[in-house]
């Protein structure tokens, strides 16, 4: 039997909660996240709405579903190309050096000292408000990319020192095999944290954006939610069920995602830990 | 100076109890250099941060005694206990590490290291007056007094452990624990560290223990040399003594396996490994690479006898003591 | 064809450090010369402290670093020039390494014997795993190891001399003719090194591998090499058949080193040697701010290197009375004892 320490375990619980909210239960919803008017405004929770209405007539609770599905497609999406393209990127600047490494470290330096969210601004307003998901997934891969790339770097670059690369081409091995059986293992923890750090950089940044009503507000998201809950005065009009859903929700996401990831990391170095004699 | 009895210091994980010390019996006496030699692994360092007393969990004393006799400011002799001679470290007691690269603070200049490690105990308080007496210290141990202002990087391996010599001894210590002062050091600096070391006991008449896996450096400038073996003592004699007449098998295969420069007589490293600090075997830890072995080895623990004045060994080869009572090395 | 199987021509490295405009220079490596002979295995030592360019010069000769200038040939071939004549492959086949530090030669997240196939596998020795387990489980037994013991584990799991060992059994796969080992017992118990030196040599007679053996230890040198050069800050100081150099030592320095090693047999005298920092002047001779034996000379120009009879060679004025222009010798300079 496996032994899960406890942060993994309530991390881990609280990422299936929300993935079957997100990914499961949208199947299941009775109404569609972008038509108004379907339902009456504004009622309290209730057994036939869980979380009561919306001031545009939308079913919160079936509404959350939505945008959980959406802030968590997104996050995902980001990271996992922006992992990718950085690990890779670094790898090879790293490892290789030279003019590859100068122009990579190079689009690194632009991109992380660019602010990414003036640009973000910037991009939304001249699409006058009709970003599609997609193209804030695009941007937000486009600044996420070299932070996970740096990281990268400056490990294959320390690893290309060791002792252990020489004895890999003395044993006659490619610079490919040795990128990736010899320097990638010693990537890949970092690489996972990386990726669970830029899912919620990329919910936080999407979720901002919506709160100024830059992004995609026809799509349901966490942000949006929270965009049109402060549009239509719900703080005031104390309709907390509203507005508070979507940032109670958010705020759980995050301790999920961190409670899941530093509890796998304990987990990984006490395997590690164990396979010695 | 320093008395041990049948001291137990174990490492307590939830895995395993790791027993590094086992029943060490030894004295550390006035006015000698011990050394304490084994090979790696067999608990010489453990043994060292029992008697400076810097021990901390999951390390612990778990059996014996350990008395240090202190004189006080007054001339009196005071004896402390473990939790009592770490009031005393610097002065009364001192220790020099192995590693000096992680031992020094990289981000601070010597000569505020210097600082830190006296001033705050001892109530120095004229920064003048102590950089005198530290740039004359160092002048005695031909020491460049530009160290004081350089960063530990600045400084070869060489040189720091010299620093941290002159660190260890600047108070005048009646006792110096040095743990493998001279390992990864090319021999020309070892030769200079180590005869460093003696100047320094030489002057100050005080104790100095010396760990180490190189018994040669033993030879060199010790006095006394106990042998350590899986946590236990199994020789402890003068020097020379054990060189000339080695009697327990460790030591004479320790003896062996060193080369000396102008013999080309066929050398043997020790073969085997040592049995677990986990899971020791009942009887003699030494049975099964010993070429000497009998059937009561394997069954019990031989203890330390007086062979021979003031040399003991732990060995069923030799059991006719000098005096029929339990040694003390 | 050449009759050398190691040739170092005139090599010197320079590492530059700091920046393009205000960096410095270090000279690691100065004009060595050393060569090894094809038709004889043997054990050429190269002995110094640290600085004294012998890991560089290792590094050379394992290609990891490339000399400023001069060139090493392998077997005739040049392995640095314009168009090296040795590829990777052959090279990887004729020259092996053994490192310093054991725990560092294999990653800590690798089973040992993912090395062992590799090398058998991409260097050509064996068509398949299977074959490769054979010649695998033959390397180890031939350092004392049983594949059985081996296999599937981490390096975490040997000792040092154990994985120095399997290290060793690595390099002798592809049956190079030559194995270059940095300071291969420096991390390992002093009571522990007698194993492996030995083992380098009944390997030397069982394979006819010749080994070069980087250390800073006299001791062991002695007793395993045929051949001894002994470097300082760059050059080969001392060169010659290990037994007549160190009964007959003329350099200085390498009276120094032989004064300086912990033996059994003979107490130090109660002398603080002088200390490192003081030799940071320029000399010609760069020995000449510790040299006992120091003169006017040494300090304006620079040393000749002495050739003697029976294949010795000496840097230093010492032995040709400082005279200038003067670089051999009809015999060897009789030991003064002081």
């Amino acid at each position: 039997m496996i032994k899960l320490n406890g942060r993994l375990k309530a991390g881990g619980i609280l990422l299936l909660l929300f993935i079957i909210v997100g990914v499961i239960l949208p199947r299941f919803s009775p109404y569609d996240p972008r038509s108004w008017n379907a339902v009456p405004r504004n009622l309290q929770p209730s057994l036939a709405h869980l979380l009561g209405t919306t001031s545009l007539g939308q079913d919160t609770f079936w509404l959350l579903t939505f945008a959980v599905q959406n802030s968590l497609f997104i996050g995902v999406v980001v990271a996992f190309f922006a992992t990718t393209i950085g690990v890779l990127a670094g790898l090879i600047g790293g490892f290789v050096g030279g003019p590859i490494d100068r122009g990579l470290t190079l689009l690194m330096d632009v991109f992380i000292s660019v602010p990414s969210l003036p640009i973000l601004i910037l991009v939304a307003s001249l699409l006058h408000g009709k970003t599609s998901l997609l193209t804030i997934s695009l941007v937000l891969i486009v600044f996420n990319w070299p932070w996970p790339a740096r990281q990268v770097r400056s490990i294959a670059l320390s690893m290309r020192e060791r002792e252990f690369i020489n004895t890999a081409r003395f044993s006659g091995a490619s610079t490919l095999s040795i990128i990736v059986r010899e320097i990638f293992p010693y990537v890949l923890t970092w690489s996972l944290a990386n990726f669970v750090n830029t899912v919620l950089v990329a919910i936080a940044t999407e979720s901002g954006l919506a709160v100024i009503g830059l992004s995609s507000v026809e799509q349901a998201t966490l942000g949006t939610m929270i965009y049109w809950g402060l549009q239509y005065q719900a703080l005031l009009a104390h309709r907390w069920w509203w507005i508070g859903t979507p940032v109670i929700a958010i705020i759980l996401l995050f301790i999920a995602l961190f409670l899941a990831s530093t509890g796998f990391a304990d987990f990984s170095a006490e395997r590690r830990g164990r396979q010695r004699a | 100076m320093l008395r041990l009895r049948d001291v137990k210091a174990y490492y307590q994980t939830p895995r395993a109890v790791v027993k590094a010390v086992d029943g060490v019996t030894l004295d550390v006496r006035e006015n000698e250099i011990l050394g304490i030699a084994g090979e790696s692994g067999c608990g010489k360092s453990t043994l060292l941060r029992a008697m400076y007393d810097s021990l901390e969990p999951p390390l612990k004393i778990v059996a014996g005694k350990i008395e240090a006799e202190m004189k006080n400011d007054r001339g009196k002799t005071v004896t402390l206990a473990p939790g009592e001679i770490r009031k005393h470290w610097w002065r009364f007691i001192s220790y020099i590490p192995q590693g000096s690269m992680s031992a020094l603070n990289p981000v601070v200049r010597i000569e505020k290291q210097f600082f830190d490690a006296i001033s705050r105990k001892h109530h120095l308080t004229n920064r003048r007056e102590i950089h005198e007496r530290i740039a004359s210290y160092l002048r005695e141990l031909e020491l460049p007094v530009e160290v004081l202002n350089s960063y530990p990087h600045q400084l070869s391996g060489g040189m720091r452990q010299r620093v941290l010599v002159a660190l260890g001894t600047f108070l005048h210590p009646q006792i110096v624990l040095a743990d493998e002062p001279t390992t990864a050091l090319d021999v020309v600096i070892q030769k200079g560290i180590l005869l460093m070391l003696a100047q320094v006991q030489e002057q100050m008449k005080n104790s100095l223990v010396i760990v180490s896996h190189d018994i040669g450096v033993h030879y060199q400038i010790t006095h006394r040399i106990a042998i350590m073996y899986n946590g236990k003592i199994v020789e402890i004699g003068p020097t020379e003594t054990v060189f000339n007449n080695p009697l327990h098998p460790y030591t004479q295969m320790l003896i062996q396996s060193i080369p000396h420069v102008g013999d080309q007589k066929h050398r043997e490293g020790i073969s085997g490994r040592p049995p677990s600090l986990t899971d020791p075997p009942p009887g003699c830890r030494f049975a099964a690479r010993c070429p000497f072995v009998m059937d009561i080895c394997r069954e019990e623990m031989p203890s330390l006898l007086e062979v021979e004045p003031d040399h003991f060994v732990a060995c069923y080869l030799h059991r006719e003591p000098l005096q029929a009572r339990k040694g003390v090395g | 064809m050449s009759d050398l199987l190691l040739e170092i021509k005139d090599v010197t490295k320079v590492f530059r450090r700091g920046g393009l405009l205000f960096g410095t220079e270090l000279l690691a490596v100065d004009h060595v010369n050393l060569s090894l002979d094809k038709n004889k295995p043997s054990i050429l030592s190269i002995v110094g402290e640290s600085g004294s360019g012998k890991t560089t010069l290792a590094k050379i000769i394992l290609k990891l670093h490339e000399p400023t200038s001069g060139d090493v040939l392998l077997e005739g071939k040049s392995v640095f020039g314009p168009h090296p004549d040795l590829d990777t492959l052959a090279y990887y086949r004729t020259v092996q390494p053994i490192f310093q530090n054991p725990f560092e030669t294999f990653s800590l997240r690798k089973y040992v014997d993912s090395y062992l196939y590799d090398t058998a596998l991409n260097l050509k020795i064996a068509k398949d795993r299977k074959e490769a387990r054979d010649i695998i489980a033959d390397a180890l037994s031939s350092v004392g190891l049983d594949i059985n013991a081996v296999a599937g584990k981490y390096p975490n799991q040997f000792s040092g001399g154990e994985l120095q060992r399997i290290s060793v059994a690595r390099g002798l796969i592809p049956r190079p003719k030559l194995i270059v080992a940095d300071e291969p017992v420096s991390m390992i118990d002093a009571s522990l090194r007698m194993n492996i030196v030995n083992m380098f040599l009944s390997l030397k007679e069982k394979y006819n591998v010749s080994f070069i053996y980087i250390t800073h230890d006299l001791s062991t040198a002695y007793y395993v090499s045929d051949y001894v050069a002994i470097m300082y800050r760059g050059n080969v100081i001392e060169y010659g058949k290990s037994d007549r150099i160190l009964t007959n030592p003329i350099h200085p320095y390498t009276e120094l080193l032989l004064d300086s090693v912990p033996t059994g047999g003979k107490k130090w005298e109660r002398a603080l040697p002088d200390i490192e920092l003081k030799e940071h002047q320029n000399t010609a001779c760069k020995f000449a701010n510790r040299c006992p034996f120091v003169q006017a000379v040494c300090r304006v120009n620079k040393p000749p290197l002495v050739q003697i009879p029976g294949e010795r060679e000496v840097l230093c004025f010492k032995p040709v009375d400082y005279e200038l222009g003067r670089t051999t010798l009809s015999q060897e300079p009789e030991k003064v004892t002081t």
